[in-house]
This record gives C-alpha cells, sequence and structure tokens, in this order.
C-alpha cells in the first residue's frame, strides 16, 4: 500500500512543495516566491493572455524545429545506416558537428537567418537533428540479419528489404531518437527565446527580471515544466498506442 | 563442369565443396548428393560445418571451391530466390512487426500473386500447420512450437522445391520438441517435400531422418540410412560420434577379442553388453566374462550400470524387470561385438567364441 503510493509520486510532490513553501517564509518574494504566489501569477499571466500566447510561441517554434530535424535526420539516418559508402562519407562531418551545441551557434544563426522565429526553429532543429540522426543509424545496425535473409530467400530485392524489414525494424530507435529530440526541442527552444526575441516562454522568463517579478519567472518555468512533461507523456502514450507491433514498448 | 554431373536421382548434389572463414576451413571437399523427396539430416558435433553447408546450398553462404547443382542446375551464381529453396531459421526470424497472415504471405506478395490466391493459399498453409484463425496474431503473442509451425508455412508458402531447416527444434523446450519432431516428419512425407535439416543431436537425426549425413571439422564423415550409421560406422569418427559410445584402449583383454590386435582403440556401446547374474548363464562359457557392478543409476525406464571388467569400465543397461543388482556384486557378461579403430579406418568386430545362432540371442 505504502509502496503504491510513494510511487504514484504524490509524495514526492507534497515534500518539494512543502520545502518551497517553508524556504519561501525567509524570503520575499522578490528573492522567492511561494507556491501561492507562483499559483497567483500564473493565474494572472494566463487571465491577460500572455502565458497563452508564449506557450503557443514556444510550441510552435520547437514542433517546427523537432518537425523539420525528424524530416531530415530519419532519411539520412537509413541511408548512412544502410550504405556503407555513405556512411564513410558522411561520419566524419557528423561526429565534428555533434560535439558542437546548438546554443554555441546561436549568434551565428541569428546572423544567417535573422532575429525572427527562422534563426530560432533552425537552431531546434540543429539540436533535434542528431540525437534523431545517430538513433536511426543505431536502429538500421541493429537490424536483425537472419530477418533480411528470410526476406531474400523470399525473394525480396534490395528496395523492398529496406522497407519490409530495415525500416521497420529500425523504428523503435528511431522513437527513441524522436524522444530524445523533443526534450532537446524544448531546452533549445527557451535558451534561444532567452537570448533572442519578444515572445515564448523563454522570453518570459527572461523578461520577468526586468520588472522584478520573480513570481513571473517560476511561472515559466513551472509551465515549461509541465509542457515538456506532458509531450513527453503524449509521446510515449502514441508509440505505444501506434507503434506497439514494431516492439515500442512503454517506458 | 555440368556434363560430368551424373543424373542417377540426385536431385541435389554438392561437389568438391571449400570454404573457409578466415583461416577457418568450414568445408573440406564437401561432396555429397540428395535424394528427391527424401528428408536428410546433417548431423555432427558443433562446428563441424553443418549449417555452412546449408547457408551454402541455400545461397546465403558462397562456396570458395566447387560446384552445387539443384535439379539439375548448376546454381553456384544464384541468389537465394532464384533457387526455389525455403529456409527456416534456427530463430525462425518471424518479422516481429507483421501479423501471421503478413509473415505467410511475404513470399507471395513478393511473387505479385494476387490477392485471392494469396489468401487461400495462407488459409490452406494455416490448416496444414495445424493452425487455423491465427491470422492476426503477432509473433511475440504465439508460444515457441507456434512460432515454428508458422515459420514452416511461410517457407512454404511460395512453393519451394527444397526445404531447409536449420536447427529447427533448437530453441524449443524438450517437452513440445518430441512432438514438434513427431510433427515436422509427418508433414514432410505428407506433402513429399526434398527437406534437409541441421541437428547436433543424435537422437534428433536417428528419429526424424530418411538419411543423415555426419559431418566432422569441415568433412562429410558418412551418409546413409539411421540403421546403417548405427550399425556399420564407417570412420572412427562415426563410431564413437553416434549412440552412447565409449572408447577403450586394452580391449584384447576381452574374450573373444584378442586375437585382434591390427586397431589400437574400440568403442563400446551399452547394447553390445548383456550382463546375466552370476551363475545362471550356461552358454558360451568361453566368453563369459566376470566383472563387478560399481554403480547403478536409475534412469526412470532401466538401470545404467556401470561394471568394471579387468580394469575397464563399461556402462551397460539393465531392464527394470530383471532381478535387482547391487553394488558390489559379481556378475557375468557377454560383449556381442566392439568398434575397433584407429586414427584412419574402422571396423566392427564380433566376438569369435560366439557362433551365429548365440548371437541372434543376444
Amino acid at each position: 500500500m505504502i509502496e503504491r503510493i510513494l510511487k504514484i509520486g504524490i509524495i514526492s510532490w507534497i515534500i518539494l512543495l512543502l520545502i518551497w513553501y517553508l524556504g519561501a517564509l525567509q524570503y520575499d518574494t522578490y528573492f522567492l516566491p511561494s507556491p501561492l504566489e507562483t499559483l497567483d501569477s500564473l493565474a494572472l499571466l494566463a487571465g491577460n493572455g500572455t502565458l497563452g500566447a508564449d506557450i503557443v510561441a514556444s510550441i510552435g517554434r520547437s514542433l517546427r524545429g523537432w518537425g523539420l530535424g525528424i524530416l531530415f535526420a530519419v532519411p539520412l539516418g537509413l541511408l548512412i545506416g544502410n550504405f556503407k559508402h555513405v556512411k564513410y562519407l558522411v561520419e566524419p562531418i557528423l561526429t565534428f558537428f555533434r560535439f558542437v551545441p546548438a546554443i554555441a551557434l546561436t549568434t551565428l544563426f541569428l546572423m544567417w537567418f535573422g532575429v525572427g522565429d527562422e534563426s530560432k526553429v533552425m537552431l531546434i532543429f540543429y539540436a533535434t537533428f542528431f540525437p534523431i540522426m545517430v538513433n536511426t543509424i543505431a536502429g538500421v545496425a541493429s537490424v536483425d540479419k537472419s530477418l533480411i535473409e528470410a526476406a531474400a530467400c523470399m525473394g525480396a530485392g534490395r528496395v523492398r528489404t529496406f522497407f519490409t524489414v530495415i525500416v521497420p525494424s529500425a523504428v523503435p530507435y528511431i522513437f527513441t531518437g524522436m524522444r530524445l529530440g523533443l526534450s532537446s526541442s524544448i531546452l533549445c527552444v527557451i535558451a534561444a527565446e532567452m537570448l533572442v526575441g519578444s515572445d515564448g516562454l523563454g522570453y518570459l522568463i527572461n523578461s520577468s527580471k526586468l520588472y522584478y517579478r520573480t513570481d513571473w519567472a517560476f511561472a515559466g518555468i513551472v509551465t515549461l515544466a509541465v509542457i515538456g512533461f506532458l509531450a513527453d507523456r503524449l509521446l510515449q502514450l502514441f508509440g505505444y498506442k501506434a507503434l506497439k507491433r514494431f516492439g515500442v514498448r512503454k517506458a | 563442369m555440368a556434363d560430368t554431373l551424373e543424373q542417377k536421382t540426385a536431385y541435389i548434389s554438392l561437389q568438391h565443396i571449400n570454404k573457409t572463414f578466415g583461416n577457418y576451413q568450414a568445408s573440406k571437399d564437401v561432396t555429397f548428393d540428395i535424394e528427391k523427396g527424401k528428408l536428410y539430416g546433417l548431423l555432427g558435433p558443433s562446428g563441424s560445418g553443418k549449417t555452412t553447408i546449408l547457408r551454402m546450398i541455400a545461397g546465403l553462404e558462397h562456396q570458395d571451391e566447387g560446384d552445387i547443382y539443384i535439379d539439375g542446375k548448376l546454381v553456384n551464381d544464384l541468389q537465394p530466390s532464384q533457387r526455389g529453396i525455403g529456409f527456416v531459421f534456427q530463430n525462425y526470424a518471424l518479422f516481429p512487426y507483421l501479423n501471421v497472415y503478413d509473415n505467410i504471405a511475404y513470399g507471395l506478395k513478393v511473387q505479385k500473386k494476387d490477392k485471392k490466391y494469396i489468401k487461400q493459399r495462407v488459409e490452406e498453409l494455416l490448416d496444414l500447420v495445424g493452425l487455423p484463425g491465427l491470422e492476426k496474431r503477432y509473433p511475440s503473442q504465439l508460444s515457441g512450437g507456434q512460432k515454428q509451425r508458422i515459420a514452416f508455412a511461410r517457407a512454404l508458402a511460395p512453393n519451394p522445391q527444397v526445404l531447409l531447416l536449420d536447427e529447427p527444434f533448437a530453441a524449443i523446450d524438450a517437452k513440445v520438441r518430441k512432438e514438434l519432431r513427431t510433427w515436422l516428419r509427418e508433414m514432410i512425407t505428407r506433402i513429399g517435400i526434398t527437406s534437409i535439416f541441421v541437428t547436433h543431436d543424435q537422437d534428433e537425426a536417428i528419429e526424424v531422418a530418411d538419411e543423415i549425413i555426419i559431418t566432422n571439422l569441415g568433412k562429410v564423415e558418412q551418409v546413409g540410412d539411421p540403421v546403417s550409421i548405427y550399425q556399420t560406422p564407417k570412420t572412427p569418427f562415426v563410431a564413437q560420434f553416434i549412440g552412447q559410445s565409449a572408447i577403450i584402449d586394452n580391449y584384447s583383454v576381452l574374450k573373444g577379442f584378442d586375437n585382434s590386435d591390427k586397431y589400437s582403440k574400440a568403442v563400446i556401446r551399452p547394447e553390445f553388453i548383456k550382463i546375466f547374474k552370476y551363475g545362471t548363464h550356461n552358454q558360451n562359457e568361453s566368453v563369459l566374462e566376470d566383472a563387478i557392478v560399481k554403480h547403478i543409476i536409475f534412469r526412470g525406464n532401466l538401470f545404467e550400470v556401470e561394471l568394471d571388467v579387468h580394469g575397464i569400465q563399461i556402462h551397460v543397461d539393465y531392464p527394470l524387470t530383471e532381478a535387482p543388482l547391487e553394488v558390489g556384486e559379481k556378475v557375468q557378461i557377454i560383449i556381442s561385438k566392439l568398434y575397433v579403430f584407429d586414427e584412419n579406418d574402422t571396423e566392427t568386430i564380433i566376438n569369435s567364441g560366439l557362433d551365429s545362432n548365440s548371437l541372434y540371442y543376444i
């Protein structure tokens, strides 16, 4: 019984909120707003439409960047995984860029793609690209060789084998890549919005300091956490429901 | 090459096949013929090259030298799909993301058969393997035995001329394995398809196969039906490998075998020996040996008795219905035959003190 309640996580949340509440008693609201004050400002920001607009802006950007990432990284990963020569050609470059974090490219991207949405979307695209691609390559590498042989014995050519054996076998890995990509897209959108722009949750969090509204920053951070959590849960649910037969498992 | 192929009843013919993987020679001058419609067991210890032979026939592996003919046609340069074979993999290799229907239909879809035919063929095969109505199941929802049957149905779907099975029962638990063996035997007899299966289990080969091909260290040791393999091993390896064989060095101390010293060692099997309670047997006295019971192991349907004969340890089966033996008891035995061998040759020798009548009696 106790184990089950603990597992749900409700106890952990109560403890965290309690510590936060007690901590907030010691400081004034500019330094550390209490849970209730945070809730108040969430209501305020939601009421005047700021929060909604910022959420839409941030989610829109990360979805576009993430979508682009999937669109390019999956086919490229499949190609690299499937053709040794493409792999030899592309791998050294990719390994090099893998270790250049998206944030490091912000300035360049601002210069190249402007201060608008484009530079942010491109930055997210860059950030999501690698986890998705690397996982897709791993997915191709993990294909059970006997499945390929079975297809060959039944007369499947290279193209058919690619679409009926390699791609479906790589699905669980691609899906993991997408999940990792989603979390880096959220990470990246906030960073980009904090650096430049006039809306989005990153902007909200960053700009709150201008008005000495620490509670707004807290409201933004809480919203962000909830969005991240929900997005991952939704994606997992989708994976489990729609991709179950490919071997995507419940986390 | 092609014109030297003798067209007797050989349906598949392997001629002087050599294959190496790096430094490892998996096949050494492998030559044998397969008759149409029979079930062959490729039997050998692990690493003996049996799976490599199967994979070369399928075209999944290519020989370095030598020729493979299927139905009189040289297939060296043909893709697996052009050889008219169906292959059942050891781990079944069912597509986990396709349901049973789509798994079986895979080869038919490749052949661009029309939908109606595919549907009819899949149903027919599911009936054949005794699993009708499982079309919508996914492989993860099947038991090991069911997966095996579906893999079998999938391999048969495109109507291959030859069925190749790689360790078809290895991944199935012992209880189901026996049942599945009988099932496979019946199934193949019913379809009449020429089949070759790989196994390391001699019971399996002897029980299931019409003909056994024994491999060792990349070479074919002997080809023959189970009875002849069992009773007249042609190489030292086969003599030792088949049956519950034990090797004895100084066999010439045994009565009736003292005049043969051409070979250095001998193989003895439990069924060559008969135990008598001391003094209960009064025929063939010249070959009666004294022995001491060392251990008795209960094997369910019989006792396995370990005996000491002139310092030689031998194992003998002893029926539960006979008068019980005790450890330390002195008994008498008759050894009817031995397989004697040296590095290159083997021969069966009959106990010289027995006439043909008493041989029959034993």
